[in-house]
């Protein structure tokens, strides 16, 4: 620690541990208190909740209406001397507060579905999470192979990338339709859609990966003897792990972009449902945690992923990862010799 | 430079000690272990095709040390790559102990200039790679990895990952890597290019003493002139465009070395050998000169 005051902004450096962690935490705080001041400030309030209808006959207690209605109502009323309606200036129902959401982030999931034979909140977050992940797994069972030799043998390179790259152009949506007459109503089709979406970039974007692997090690390799299926599988893929795990993760999180379209193909089920039927009934708050369950979900999973990742690779930093340290303590530390 | 020799009243570079003569006598009578045949090397280019190589051909004895130097873009590191078969033949016969060669193998183990130490494995699992690919049962493997970590004096690091070495350490293990095999030569292409000159004299010290202690035939490759005089029993030195050999020049300096030979009067003129072999000054600068006349009077 040097006593010079530390710099916020320096070209191309990075900054202290404590800093990053502040300014992360900021980085969600922020928006939140943008958030909170647009709902409890008196900064927007473009609508009027009426509290007591008085002697109106177009409105009742509770409803929404904009500032000038609510006003050109009153005046009515009050020349014909009828008594005035009562009201509070609020943001459109479409704009819950904070505290709105948070309460309805626990109250989604212990509602009781409207209709009997509905899914609860939580099978709908189940049911989505459900095809993501089959989407995603079945692309990455044929694509992260076929990736790999097209970034090892030219043969697969160019017999393979030139329809990949074209088919990639298709916008996944497209096949929707097609899907359900082939596949039927189910999830089927909907896991098709998140394959689409995801196999041909994956293919295109592994080969590629692939390609950035040193080649001096596989042919240090080659001269100490390994023929080309040791170098495949003891020397190329170790080699492009770290990478083509990085690539995975974003990967999947393109795969959980196309979760909305793909819910929505065939017959609606999953978040996009449970929002879909929010918003029908105008339950904004319920809409807003549904999309926040989604987020975190996405995030989640990548700060879960992160973490294994950081121990698997830990060689790539020079560093024993927690169960070599776990297996063989006390280990000498590199000075020069 | 062309009268410092007459200046320091330096011997010739083929003036051999008894010790020289009869270490180099005993090199040649021994079995060659590697014998280039007129190997020619071509790449195509947009002007056509362009010859690296031409014709070179040289053998290499058992438990000979040979340098190569020349020019930078010669063609050394593509002769020896060559020799690893990492590049393909144009023409010629590269033979090992009398066979020719078809593809890579364990039997020319190679060090790059480029840290080429699998960085996902241990030290230890980096030398046990070629033992392993060979079939060597894991404990075998090592057993033997250990003793050649022993050897370049690395044994301590052996659980460490490359990433946690110095460049100079990283490339004592490359070398341990490349003799667990038992390879019948070990090829370096500029291994100590990338190190500072402190650990450059310290590699070249190590280079020196596991050569004492194991039976190894050695092609070294580099740039720098001192380190070819100080390691070699010979120098081959190649000309560029197209490579050629242009001399193989046996080193008159005794064994075992040490740095204080540096400035004995054999080293000294077999470095201004090499140097006039590579850079012919003298003449070189003259054509440069009649060159620039010329176009002087052109002009006016
Ligand atoms: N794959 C290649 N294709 C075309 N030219 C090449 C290729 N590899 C090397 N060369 C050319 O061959 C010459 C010799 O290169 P190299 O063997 O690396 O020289 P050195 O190691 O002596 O510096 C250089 O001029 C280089 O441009
Ligand atoms: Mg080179």
């Amino acid at each position: 620690m040097s006593n010079k005051e530390e710099k916020w902004f320096r070209f191309g450096k990075g900054l202290s541990q404590k800093r990053v962690r502040g300014l992360t935490i900021a980085s969600f705080i922020l928006p939140l208190l943008i958030w909170s001041a647009i709902s409890y400030l008196p900064v927007w309030k473009p609508e009027v909740q009426i509290v007591e209808a008085g002697d109106t006959i177009y409105f009742e207690e509770g409803d929404r209406v904009d500032r000038e209605t609510f006003q050109l109502e009153n005046e009515n009323l009050t020349t014909e001397g009828d008594l005035p309606m009562l009201g509070k200036r609020v943001n459109p129902v479409y704009f819950p507060a904070p505290h709105e959401v948070a309460g309805a982030l626990y109250s989604a999931f212990v509602t009781e579905p409207r209709r009997e034979g509905d899914p609860w909140f939580h099978e709908s977050v189940a049911h989505s999470v459900r095809v993501v992940f089959w989407g995603f797994i079945i692309s990455s069972i044929i694509g992260v192979p076929l990736g790999i030799m097209c970034g090892v043998f030219s043969f697969f390179s160019k017999l393979i990338e030139p329809f990949v790259e074209f088919f990639r152009y298709f916008p996944a949506p497209v096949f929707g339709a097609l899907a359900v007459a082939i596949l039927g109503i189910n999830d089927a089709p909907k896991v098709a859609i998140i394959f689409i979406g995801t196999f041909f970039q994956q293919v295109l974007v592994i080969a590629n990966t692939t390609r950035t692997v040193d080649f001096s090690l596989v042919e240090a390799a080659q001269t100490l003897g390994a023929k080309p299926g040791c170098l495949l599988f003891r020397v190329v893929i170790p080699a492009v792990l770290p990478k083509l795990y990085m690539d995975m993760r974003i990967l999947l999180g393109w795969a959980w972009t196309y979760l909305i379209v793909a819910e929505v193909v065939g017959t609606s089920t999953g978040i996009s449902w449970f929002i879909n039927q929010q918003a029908k009934y105008r339950m904004f708050d319920n809409v807003y945690a549904a999309i926040l369950v989604l987020g975190f979900i996405g995030l989640g999973t990548d700060m879960i992923l992160g973490a294994i990742g950081r121990e698997l690779f830990a060689w790539e930093e020079g560093k024993r990862s927690f169960f070599s340290r776990m297996f063989n303590k006390n280990k000498p530390v590199a000075v020069e010799a | 430079m062309m009268d410092i020799p007459n200046k320091l009243n330096l011997p010739s570079y083929k003036e051999q000690s008894a010790e020289v003569k009869e270490r180099l006598d005993f090199i040649k009578r021994q079995p060659v272990v590697l014998e280039i045949d007129n190997l020619v090397k071509e790449f195509p280019t947009e002007e056509g095709v362009r010859r690296i190589l031409d014709q070179v051909s040289f053998k290499v004895h058992r438990r000979e040390f040979l340098s190569i130097i020349g020019p930078s873009g010669c063609g050394k590191s593509t002769l020896i790559r060559m020799l690893a078969c990492l590049e393909d033949i144009t023409d010629g016969l590269i033979l090992l102990d009398t066979y020719p060669v078809g593809e890579p193998g364990a039997d020319r183990g190679m060090v790059f200039q480029k840290y080429t130490l699998f960085p996902w494995l241990t030290v230890k699992k980096n030398v046990m790679f070629g033992l392993e690919v060979a079939n060597k049962s894991k404990f075998d493997a090592e057993r033997e990895a250990l003793q050649w970590l022993d050897i370049v004096g690395l044994e301590p690091y052996a659980d460490l990952f490359p990433a946690q070495l110095s460049g100079g350490m990283q490339q004592r293990v490359a070398i341990a890597r490349a003799l667990a095999n038992k390879p019948k030569v070990l090829l370096m292409d500029e291994p100590f290019g990338a190190l500072d000159a402190q650990t450059r004299a310290k590699m070249q010290a190590y280079l020196l003493q596991i050569r004492e202690k194991i039976d190894i035939t050695i092609i070294f490759i580099t740039h720098d002139l001192d380190e070819a005089v100080y390691l070699s029993d010979r120098v081959l030195v190649l000309e560029a465009n197209p490579g050629r050999v242009q001399e193989i020049v046996e080193v008159p300096v005794e064994r075992p070395r040490s740095p204080e030979q540096f400035l004995s009067p054999e080293f000294l003129t077999t470095k201004i050998h090499l140097e006039e072999l590579i850079h012919p000054s003298a003449e070189e600068s003259k054509d440069d000169f009649k060159v620039v006349k010329m176009v002087a009077t052109e002009e006016v």
